[in-house]
This record gives C-alpha cells, sequence and structure tokens, in this order.
C-alpha cells in the first residue's frame, strides 16, 4: 500500500531528524489516532488528552520503534494505553463500579451464550453509501457507543486498527480467548443494529431460522 | 453443520482463520443457507463501516496548540 510505504520512508528520515517528516506523519495519524480515541472514550477534551499523549510519546519514542509493526498500529497501542488509564481513573472514582476492565470479564469464554441473530436482511446501500451520508454518522456511532466498555474496545483494536488477536489481548490485559468472545458478541450486537438501521425491510428474512425455513421471507 | 455451530465460529470465517477442512463445511452449509450468508455479508459490512469511517475531526484550535506543542518537543529534544 502507497500510504505505508511512504510511512516507512517518513519514519525512517524522522528517526535521522527531519522535523517536517515528523509532522507528515503526525499530519496523517492524527485523525484517525483522535477518532479512535473519541470511540473509545467518548469525550472531547479526553480525546485530546489521547491524541497529545500519544503523539508526544511517538516523538520520544521514535528511536525504539521497531517496525515490527506498521507505524499506525503502533500509535493505535499507544493511544490504547492512554486511553486505559482514564477508562481506570473514571473506573476507580466512579464508586458504583466495582469491576476492573480486566475482572470484567465473560463468566466463561464459551460460545453457548451467544445472541442468536434477529433482524436478518441485506442493506438498502453498501457501507461506502453510507458513509458518503453525514446524517447518518449519528446512527453509525451511536451504535457503537452502546456496546459495553469491554466489547467496545476489543472491536475498536481488532476490527478498526486491524491489530492481531494476541497483540488486542496483549494491549487489553486479556486471555485471547476472551478477546475472541468480546469479538463476537461485539460483531454480532453491532450487526443486529446496523442492520434494524439499514437493513431493506422488503428483504427480510426470519429470524431465528431453522436449515429448511431459512430461506422464508417474513413478508 | 447447523447455523449456531456456524455462528460460534463466525470469527474464524470472517477473518479467514477457519480450518480449511471446517471451511468446506462451512461453505456448504452457506450455500443452502440464506440467513447465514446474510449474516455473513451484514457482519462484512459493518467491520467495514467503521473500519474505513472516521467519523471525527481534530478541532482546528486543538490541532494548532498540538503541532505546537510537538515542534517544540522536537526542538527541545534535537537540540544538540
Amino acid at each position: 500500500m502507497v500510504e505505508t510505504d511512504s510511512d516507512e520512508i517518513w519514519v525512517r528520515q524522522a528517526k535521522a531528524g527531519d522535523l517536517s517528516a515528523f509532522e507528515a506523519l503526525v499530519s496523517r495519524h492524527e485523525g484517525r489516532v483522535y477518532s479512535l480515541a473519541q470511540r473509545m472514550l467518548r469525550q472531547e477534551q479526553d480525546a485530546e488528552d489521547v491524541v497529545q499523549q500519544t503523539f508526544l510519546s511517538a516523538l520520544e519514542h521514535l528511536a525504539g520503534f521497531r517496525e515490527e509493526s506498521s507505524f499506525a498500529t503502533w500509535l493505535a497501542r499507544i493511544a490504547t494505553h492512554a486511553a486505559l488509564k482514564i477508562i481506570r481513573r473514571r473506573q476507580s472514582r466512579d464508586a458504583t463500579a466495582t469491576v476492573s476492565l480486566e475482572q470484567n470479564t465473560e463468566p466463561q469464554p464459551g460460545y453457548d451464550t451467544i445472541p442468536h441473530p434477529e433482524y436478518i436482511a441485506d442493506w438498502r446501500q453498501s457501507p461506502h453509501k453510507l458513509l458518503e451520508q453525514k446524517e447518518l454518522r449519528q446512527t453509525i456511532e451511536g451504535a457503537l457507543e452502546t456496546l459495553d466498555e469491554k466489547h467496545r474496545l476489543v472491536f475498536l483494536l481488532r476490527d478498526v486498527e486491524g491489530l492481531s488477536v494476541r497483540d488486542t489481548a496483549q494491549t487489553l490485559g486479556l486471555s485471547e480467548a476472551n478477546v475472541k468472545v468480546r469479538l463476537l458478541r461485539a460483531r454480532l450486537q453491532l450487526r443486529e443494529k446496523l442492520t434494524t438501521a439499514f437493513g431493506d425491510p422488503a428483504r427480510r428474512l426470519v429470524g431465528g431460522h431453522t436449515h429448511e425455513a431459512g430461506a422464508a421471507a417474513v413478508s | 453443520m447447523k447455523c449456531e455451530e456456524l455462528l460460534a465460529m463466525l470469527n474464524e470465517y470472517v477473518d479467514g482463520t477457519v480450518d480449511p477442512a471446517i471451511c468446506q463445511d462451512f461453505e456448504r452449509h452457506l450455500a443452502g443457507c440464506n440467513p447465514c450468508q446474510v449474516v455473513v455479508d451484514n457482519i462484512r459490512h459493518t467491520i467495514t463501516l467503521y473500519k474505513d469511517g472516521q467519523p471525527y475531526e481534530l478541532p482546528a484550535e486543538f490541532r494548532r496548540r498540538l503541532h505546537t506543542t510537538l515542534r517544540q518537543r522536537w526542538l527541545e529534544t534535537h537540540a544538540s
């Protein structure tokens, strides 16, 4: 990918002391890091703090960046660590929160209680057409906000930032098994909400289908 | 393979990490089960929607401050 290629070049130049290369990296990635921070924290000031800490930390540790992952992934991990600090501070301040992110695991990381898809229908428009419509942003981001934090963070790191299951587990301090279960729940919950919003009612299929009855339409 | 079994392995299928032998079973089921096909397709769309969208833009004033701070720190740390 062209973007990754020039990231590598800019990283090399910045490591050699080229400020303009570092600034180019910041300009390219700041929107993505800010979006990740907003989606994790849902609070503008906290998201700004995370963005600033992320790039200050990147500046400070650039020489130690071994380029085993992409620059974008490296930034996502730094941003997540910064966001987790804020989340833990919030949790310790909130008297009602009695469990930490790590303790807040699924009772058993099993698949037996996975919610069954209810609203099954093809979407009326492609994801890219939907993204072009600014007025749908609230629906899309709102669906993400309704997820529990523990599901949302896993989805953001794994599916949005593209971290491996292992890296997601390591970054969040979870087991890989737990990441997989949380990811499946997150994907299914988002699918349900988005399909309810964007699915074509005329092409809705029976929920809780069996193999035989599967293709029968509701209407 | 039943729909429930397919659901349990949805991650691996969507991520392309499912065991090739099981993948055949998975695809055989999908070929005959329209709802499961649609669920898989919905999930792929869901991931694309969040992965390809960059919904938040830095407030202009914050961006200006950020770049000033970074430039100052850079000059401090790179002064020889």
